[in-house]
């Protein structure tokens, strides 16, 4: 590995894990996020989900009152009362998260009691499982590492021989990935997290576990605490990722080399076309990735070696040398791999080399395409189907339209020459 | 502990950063933790705008709280200083760092730094967004003008004749993350100016800090938005003696009430009683016979304090609605609203508890929501068109645009804005007379552009089954009944049959069949 590993400290600007709630409620629909904190962490949520209308919210927060911090108020009869009235609201719920936030964890609410109590009173009609999503303790999408690993201890145990797919994805992605890895000789592959909370999938020795996301460091310890094996590979993003990610498990099954190759080599094939027009956009052009979701590094992979951008400053919140170590090897030489963030000096360093595209969050978004840098804004890429080989023409046009969108739009909206009309 | 599905407000530095990034050359340091910045968001995407709110969060995590959170807090306000350089620093706390009470004001202020240092102590656990806003501007301006403060409050209104120019008006209120704000101003500022009177300062919208020492200047203090601006204004009166104007030209009879206000204030003549009706569309666009379908539509009314009491005066004396719910989760307004609803004859809603809002509105089966965007939510799910009239918005509601509440412009784009949800009088009729249509159906609302209707057809069923689970061992809907029930328009339907089970509980019958429902029709006369 040779990547130039840096680290910065100072202001930092990301979400906290609590964010993950707004991609985990549509993933299991069965069930709620509870958030304990203050009206931050509510704000937080509703800013980040309440464009959409819901007739039926799927998370909510029970604040905090100046009596519950005085301690005049007894916490855990609070949190039943909370918990009551919102399963009387909706019956129903099968799975109740706690979610821990940072005024709860300062104040050290044990909310991991409070959701065994509970899990008690209520027995068998709905489960209640705790984890922190608090922005002193998680980063964006480290809130789904805590919440798959609060799971991990409820799966049945099982010595089936299976293969796990751990993280969260798209369920079209879902289905066309179990779907080859059928092609390819696995019969049995479940996924945690599962579409319904109640459906969850067993674990044991049998269990091999391929990480679709880079951020699982906790719920890929718990696993193998439980017996399964973890892979290490390159995460499956792009066609060449994926296709080295397949083969991993490919192999942990002792497939025939030659029916792997069969099956994706027409599938890496196509991607290459489909990712033919993106290279032609991004190929050459300078791209800095700012801190946010643990995907940067897998991402700055795919961009240099199949779509041909140079990487300026690849950021990450946290970096999992063991679970990274892969994606690392497949970095140029030198690259600029900064774990944590001073956002200011950062930005400094964004306008002193001035590159293509940057990937950043939307707080800093508009304000870097007010200063003419092109920006794509990195949340949507937990958002949007990028995993496998077949969506690697996909995943190269999220990057490929803002820098597209600027060519179609510039010279419209300031025209060069002011005698002259725009359309003639 | 509060269940809350849905907030109405921020927490209270929310509301300090709203003022913070309306204003220019202030500077907010926050001690907050890692993740608090989701706040610059509300800007960046809501508002759109295209530079960072000036805040610098000090994001400390876990492992800075075995440490010295306070030397991170003076870094913090160091290196902000440093690369800012602003005229004006804010100082305070998030929830999380009011718990750990660093007192990050008091440090900044022990720094030596050259600017006024305005230390913020707003209470996260009790206080809310709108109070955070009203509480730092307030802190702010009195920094800023301490020393200008007279021994003798002493000010003359006239004083502008006297010195032979245009009357000088200061506009304070309007915010980012105010509900239109942007365009409020420029409406007021140009009904201001066609009565000859000038515009001094806009605050904290775009104000520096220049122009807040200019404050005292002004002949009269125009209160926009009184959530945000009334604690100053009134700061401002007892100690430089400026009067404040009271009513908020929201709809063509406040706007009136107004100008009537300003002038009085000012010394000056009142304008003519006529000007709304030549100026603003909405009294003709109400009179057409167009609208007469609108009259005695039911309406619930939910918002912040100033937008809802605007909406209740539009509704009932220039469109003709019939209020049926009126509320707000602004505290420091319970009074007025209070008052408002008592006028038309309802109890006031005053709650921040989105459930109770939610409750209120199935009870009172209104036709139409004006509300805000966590009345959509309940909406969609009775089944009720709505209208967002008051933050919290989304960014839907922060329009390319100019759409302006105030004035006579406001008027306007309010008429088309509430009137925009209501099904057309024409489909209205047809759909009250033939049923059995295979594209318009019940509840169909062909002018929104989709099929199978507003997903009222599914939502009001259950949503009025679900109203009356109470009588459900009293009452029995004979089949003859609820097929009666069925053919009255479906906006209507839940008042329908909560009059009529209301009716067969006060005549004593236990069923209701066709006939119950025709008596309890004439009964109501509804």
């Amino acid at each position: 590995m040779s990547a130039n590993l840096l680290k910065e400290t100072g202001p930092r600007e990301v979400f906290c894990g609590l964010t993950s709630i707004v991609w985990l409620h549509r993933r299991m629909p069965d069930a709620f996020f509870l958030v304990v904190g203050s009206r931050t962490c509510a704000h937080l949520i509703q800013s980040a989900a309440g464009v959409m209308i819901f007739a039926e919210p799927r998370f909510g927060t029970a604040i905090l009152s100046e009596r519950d911090l005085a301690g005049l108020a007894d916490a855990h009869e609070e949190l039943d009362r909370v918990c009551c009235e919102l399963l009387q609201r909706r019956p129903e719920i099968r799975t109740l998260f706690l979610v821990g936030s940072c005024p709860s964890e300062v104040i050290k609410l044990d909310l991991a009691r409070a959701a065994e109590r509970l899990n008690e009173e209520l027995q068998g009609r709905v489960r209640v499982v705790n984890y922190s999503g608090s922005g002193i303790e998680t980063t964006f999408t480290q809130g789904e590492d805590g919440a798959l690993a609060a799971l991990v201890p409820l799966l049945p145990a099982s010595d089936e021989r299976q293969l796990l797919l751990v993280g969260t994805l798209a369920d079209a992605v879902e289905d066309r990935l179990i779907h080859l890895f059928g092609r390819l000789g696995i019969s049995t592959i479940r996924s945690l997290p599962p579409r319904q909370s109640t459906e969850l999938p067993a674990v044991g020795p049998g269990t091999t576990v391929l990480l679709t996301q880079p951020f699982l460091t906790e719920t890929a310890r718990l696993l193998k605490h439980r017996g399964a094996t973890v892979l290490t590979a390159p995460f499956p993003l792009g066609a060449e990722g994926s296709r080295r990610w397949m083969e991993a498990g490919a192999a942990a099954f002792h497939l025939p080399k030659e029916r792997v190759a069969e099956v994706l080599d027409p599938l890496e094939e196509r991607a290459r076309i489909a990712l033919r027009p993106h290279r032609e956009v991004l190929e050459g052009k300078r791209i800095f990735l700012l801190p946010e979701s643990q995907l940067e590094l897998p991402l700055a992979r795919f961009l240099q070696r199949e779509c041909g951008m140079e990487l300026v400053e690849v950021g990450t919140p946290y970096l999992n040398r063991d679970q990274m170590a892969e994606e690392l090897a497949l970095l140029p030489e030198d690259t600029r791999v900064m774990e944590g963030q001073h956002v200011e000096q950062q930005l400094d360093r964004v306008r002193e080399h001035k590159p293509d595209l940057v990937v950043c969050g939307m707080g800093l978004a508009n304000p870097l395409e007010a200063e003419g840098i092109a920006t794509k804004w990195s949340i949507e890429l937990v958002f949007s189907p990028i995993h496998g080989i077949d969506q690697a023409g996909d995943l190269a046009e999220l990057f490929s339209r803002p820098l597209r969108r600027r060519q179609l739009i510039h010279p419209g909206l300031h025209p060069i020459n002011p005698d002259q009309p725009v359309h003639a | 502990m509060q269940l809350t599905l849905w907030t109405y407000e921020g927490p209270p530095h929310v509301g300090a950063m709203r003022i913070a990034a309306s204003m220019e050359g202030v500077h907010y340091v926050l001690h907050a933790p890692q993740g608090d910045t989701y706040a610059d968001l509300l800007f960046t995407m809501i508002e759109r705008r295209g530079k960072r709110p000036p805040v610098t969060y000090t994001t400390f995590q876990a492992r800075d709280l075995g440490g010295d959170t306070a030397e991170l807090v003076k870094r913090h306000v160091r290196e902000a200083v440093d690369r800012f350089k602003p005229n004006a620093l804010l100082v305070g706390e998030s929830c999380t760092a009011e718990l750990i009470q660093d007192q990050p004001g008091a440090l900044a202020q022990g720094m030596g730094l050259t600017m006024p240092v305005v230390n913020l102590e707003l209470p996260a656990y009790s206080k809310k967004e709108n109070w955070g806003a009203a509480e730092t501007l307030y802190q702010l301006v009195r920094n800023l003008l301490k020393d200008q403060v007279p021994s003798q409050p002493s000010h003359d209104p006239n004083a502008w004749k006297a010195e032979g120019r245009r009357p000088r008006v200061n506009l304070l209120g309007p915010s980012l993350l105010g509900f239109r704000c942007r365009d409020d101003v420029l409406e007021v500022q140009r009904l201001l100016t066609m009565h000859g009177i000038d515009v001094g300062v806009v605050a904290p919208l775009g104000a520096g800090v220049e122009d807040v020492l200019r404050l005292p200047k002004a002949d009269l203090n125009v209160c926009l938005y009184p959530e945000v601006a009334e604690s100053t204004c009134s700061w401002l009166e007892r100690n430089f003696g400026i009067p404040f104007s009271r009513t908020v030209p929201i709809g063509v009879g406040a706007t009136h009430d107004f100008l009537v206000e300003v002038h009085r204030l000012l010394g000056m003549e009142p304008p003519s009683a006529e000007e709304g009706y030549r100026r603003s569309r909405l009294p003709w666009y109400s009179e057409s016979v167009d609208s007469t379908y609108l009259t005695g539509k039911r309406v619930f009314i939910f918002g912040d304090g100033t937008h809802a009491l605007a909406a209740a005066r539009i509704c009932k004396e220039e469109l003709g609605f019939t209020v049926v719910g009126l509320g707000t989760y602004s505290r420091e307004m319970a009074r007025p609203v209070r008052t408002a609803a008592k006028e038309l004859g309802l109890e006031a809603l005053i709650c921040d508890d989105y459930l109770a809002v939610e409750t209120a509105m199935a009870e009172a089966a209104p036709e139409l929501v004006l509300g805000t965007q966590m009345e959509r939510h309940s909406a969609k799910r009775l089944g009720i068109p709505c209208a967002v009239i008051s933050t919290p918005m989304h960014v839907q509601d922060v329009p390319a645009r100019t759409s302006p509440q105030m004035g006579w412009e406001g008027a306007n784009v309010i008429f088309d804005d509430w009137v925009h949800p209501l099904m057309m009088g024409l489909e209205e009729h047809l759909i009250g007379m033939f049923r059995h249509d295979f594209e318009f159906v019940d509840g169909h609302q062909s002018h929104l552009g989709h099929s199978g209707g507003s997903g009222a057809g599914v939502d009001t069923k259950t949503a009025e089954h679900a109203t009356v689970e109470v009588d459900e061992h009293a009452l029995i809907w004979t089949d003859d009944g609820e097929a009666e029930l069925k053919k009255i328009p479906f906006f209507v339907r839940g008042k329908v049959r909560r009059n009529a089970e209301a009716y067969a509980l006060q005549v004593g019958c236990r069923e209701i069949n066709s006939e119950t429902l025709y008596d309890a029709k004439a009964h109501y006369k509804a």
